[in-house]
């Protein structure tokens, strides 16, 4: 049980736990505090040196909107936003509260009168505009994944596809998707109309957006890996006569998962950094419109809060990158191999 | 006399190069009856490898062609399963694994479960390989991932057995052992062996036949010895063994006097 969590925690990166709890069931001391001081004192120093040359460079630097926030600004409009969140929460819950009075009331008068029941349309908080964002990168990066690795797996097996298909890879590779999103929002408003939509149209936008950037590095990626499979194991399905399912289930995937979540690694950094942008250019909910607006909104605040979205996408970007890295060593057959 | 098993009829094959077609082997002729053990030796380079992915179906003849039991070959198939060199067992499947894929695929409806898991069992078992049966080829060592590889290649119930330099990668210990092993299967199943080999004393010592080949390009079979030692042999009486050691001298007379690499 012991070991199972210290090799989770190595899996994500936090193995330093490790050394702390070693470190105080005193099992080789010297050794242990070493290791501890390489995995968290080093880093937290480099930290440290950055946070200072942060605060005297910011202090340097008058803008319109006031002067460069430090380290401690930022802090307090951090945790400015998390107070805005908490009171828009509790607005709504009386707003909802206040609503279902109102309904029990006009029901205790009439039981066939209609009710109405209104969603709260308060703005959305920062945390809202986190929680946009990461659903938003998922599931353009899960669409894109889920067309990316079959093409790649096709493309892997046969020259002939490989050789149709590459001109167009390449060639889609390179452009920026945001030259992309005034078509997919074109698109996206000709084709979907209804009444009653399921998705807004700006979460589609910027999925899409997303999906566009993360197809190339995944398909590019399995493609190699598939056709590197060792021409040995490739004979020894040609020798049992697996069909061909079997073969890309048995074969084919499982050595080209190295490759493939390789591909799928840089695709959702990639994407999440093009959302973004996508959602600064398209003015859809998110962290790129909180940026966008702040900036707009040039309050003597502005900088402050948009350093914290600075950190709150690089931060989360880390955490999306560690979740892939957790799945690729769930699903890696070489427990050996280095990961990082 | 036994019927004829195996048979190599004006086998050629050339190989597309930028400078045109490459003749890699020239008519080679060769009949092997069933039961049989054969070598095939040679410099490397000199084709032999060649031979046994013809015969496996993994490559084609240019002209020429091999029957089994009457049949052509023309493409690779579990009757005629192929022991590789570097295991090429799959990493992420352990040893019952691999064995297992083989037997699910050779053994599809004609086997139950239970006779499956015992057949994959057994044939571990003949390699001495039950103990790590769970084990992955990362965790065993390079003779015994050949073991898996020729439990995965036994357990197809091949017609014809493959073996390209099995034991090539291994060090002169594990390799010693593995061809006591393999002896000893033998004497157990009577199968029909192909094997090819750099190593002198394992032709000898395992063959009942040692094709000799000369060397490429165009080469083809040189001469063929027959080794007519009782079996089982044993290596330690057979090192003093005159006989022994006359069919060792004529095949390393072969080797390096007749068709020596005139660049090493």
């Amino acid at each position: 049980m012991g070991t199972q969590i210290m090799t989770m925690l190595g899996n994500t990166g936090f193995g330093w736990v490790d050394n702390i709890v070693k470190l105080m069931t005193g099992k080789n001391r010297q050794e242990q505090f070493n290791m501890l001081a390489k995995s968290i004192l080093v880093p937290m120093l480099a930290f440290g040196v950055f946070l200072m040359l942060w605060a005297s460079v910011a202090s340097q630097i008058k803008t319109s909107l006031g002067q460069v926030p430090g380290p401690v600004q930022v802090w307090e409009q951090a945790v400015t936003l998390y107070e805005e969140h908490s009171e828009e929460r509790v607005k709504e819950q009386a707003f909802i509260e206040r609503q279902i009075k109102r309904n029990e009331k006009k029901l205790a008068k009439n039981p066939d009168a209609k009710v109405k029941i209104r969603p709260y349309t308060g703005k959305p908080t920062y945390l809202d505009q986190i929680w946009t964002s990461i659903y938003t990168v998922l599931t353009g990066f899960i669409i894109a994944s889920l067309l990316a690795i079959p093409v790649g797996i096709i493309c892997g097996l046969s020259t002939t596809i490989y050789k149709a298909m590459n001109p167009l890879i390449q060639m889609f590779k390179p452009v920026s998707p945001l030259a992309w999103l005034p078509i997919v929002m074109m698109i996206v408003s000709a084709v979907y109309v209804s009444d009653d939509p399921m998705f807004d149209k700006s979460y589609l936008n910027s999925a899409i957006t997303v999906t566009l950037c993360c197809l190339w590095p995944t398909i590019i990626n399995t493609t190699v890996g598939v056709s590197s499979i060792d021409s040995d194991l490739v004979n020894v399905s040609r020798v049992l006569r697996l069909g061909w399912m079997t073969k890309v289930m048995k074969i084919v995937l499982p050595s080209s998962i190295p490759m493939m979540f390789a591909g799928l690694r840089v695709s959702l950094g990639i994407g999440w950094m093009v959302l973004i942008a996508a959602e600064m250019l398209a003015q859809n909910p998110g962290l790129g419109k909180f940026v966008w607006d702040e900036f707009q909104n040039g309050s003597s605040d502005s900088l402050a809060r948009i350093m914290v979205a600075v950190f709150t996408i690089g931060i989360i970007g880390f955490m999306l990158d560690r979740i892939m890295l957790i799945l690729q060593k769930s699903v890696s057959w070489d427990k050996d191999a280095v990961i990082r | 006399m036994k019927n004829e098993h195996l048979l190599l009829s004006k086998v050629t094959i050339d190989f597309p190069t930028p400078n045109g077609p490459f003749r890699a082997l020239d008519d080679v002729n060769l009949s092997i009856t069933e039961g049989e053990f054969v070598s095939l030796i040679g410099h490397s380079g000199c084709g032999k490898s060649t031979v046994l992915n013809i015969v496996a179906g993994l490559h084609q003849a240019t002209s020429g062609g091999v029957l089994l039991d009457g049949k052509e070959v023309n493409e690779p198939g579990p009757e005629r399963a192929v022991v590789f060199q570097h295991h090429s067992l799959l990493p992420w499947l352990s040893a019952y694994e691999n064995v297992e894929l083989a037997v699910k695929q050779v053994f599809k409806g004609a086997k139950s479960k239970a006779e499956m898991d015992e057949w994959i069992k057994h044939n571990l078992e003949l390699v001495h390989m039950e103990h790590a049966m769970d084990k992955r080829p990362s965790e065993i060592s390079g003779g015994m991932k050949q073991r898996v590889g020729i439990a995965r290649a036994l357990a197809m119930e091949p017609k014809v057995l493959l073996m390209d330099e099995p034991f090539g990668a291994l060090d002169a210990l594990t390799r010693a052992h593995m061809q006591e092993s393999l002896m000893e299967i033998q004497n157990e199943l009577r199968n029909t062996v192909i094997m090819i080999t750099h190593d002198v004393d394992e032709a000898v010592l395992l063959s009942d036949r040692i094709v000799m080949m000369t060397n490429g390009p165009a080469a083809t079979i040189g001469e063929i010895l027959h080794v007519e030692l009782e079996r089982p042999r044993d290596r330690l009486s057979l090192a003093d063994d005159a006989t022994y050691n006359h069919y060792r001298a004529e095949v390393l007379k072969f080797l390096h006097e007749r068709h020596g690499r005139v660049a090493a």
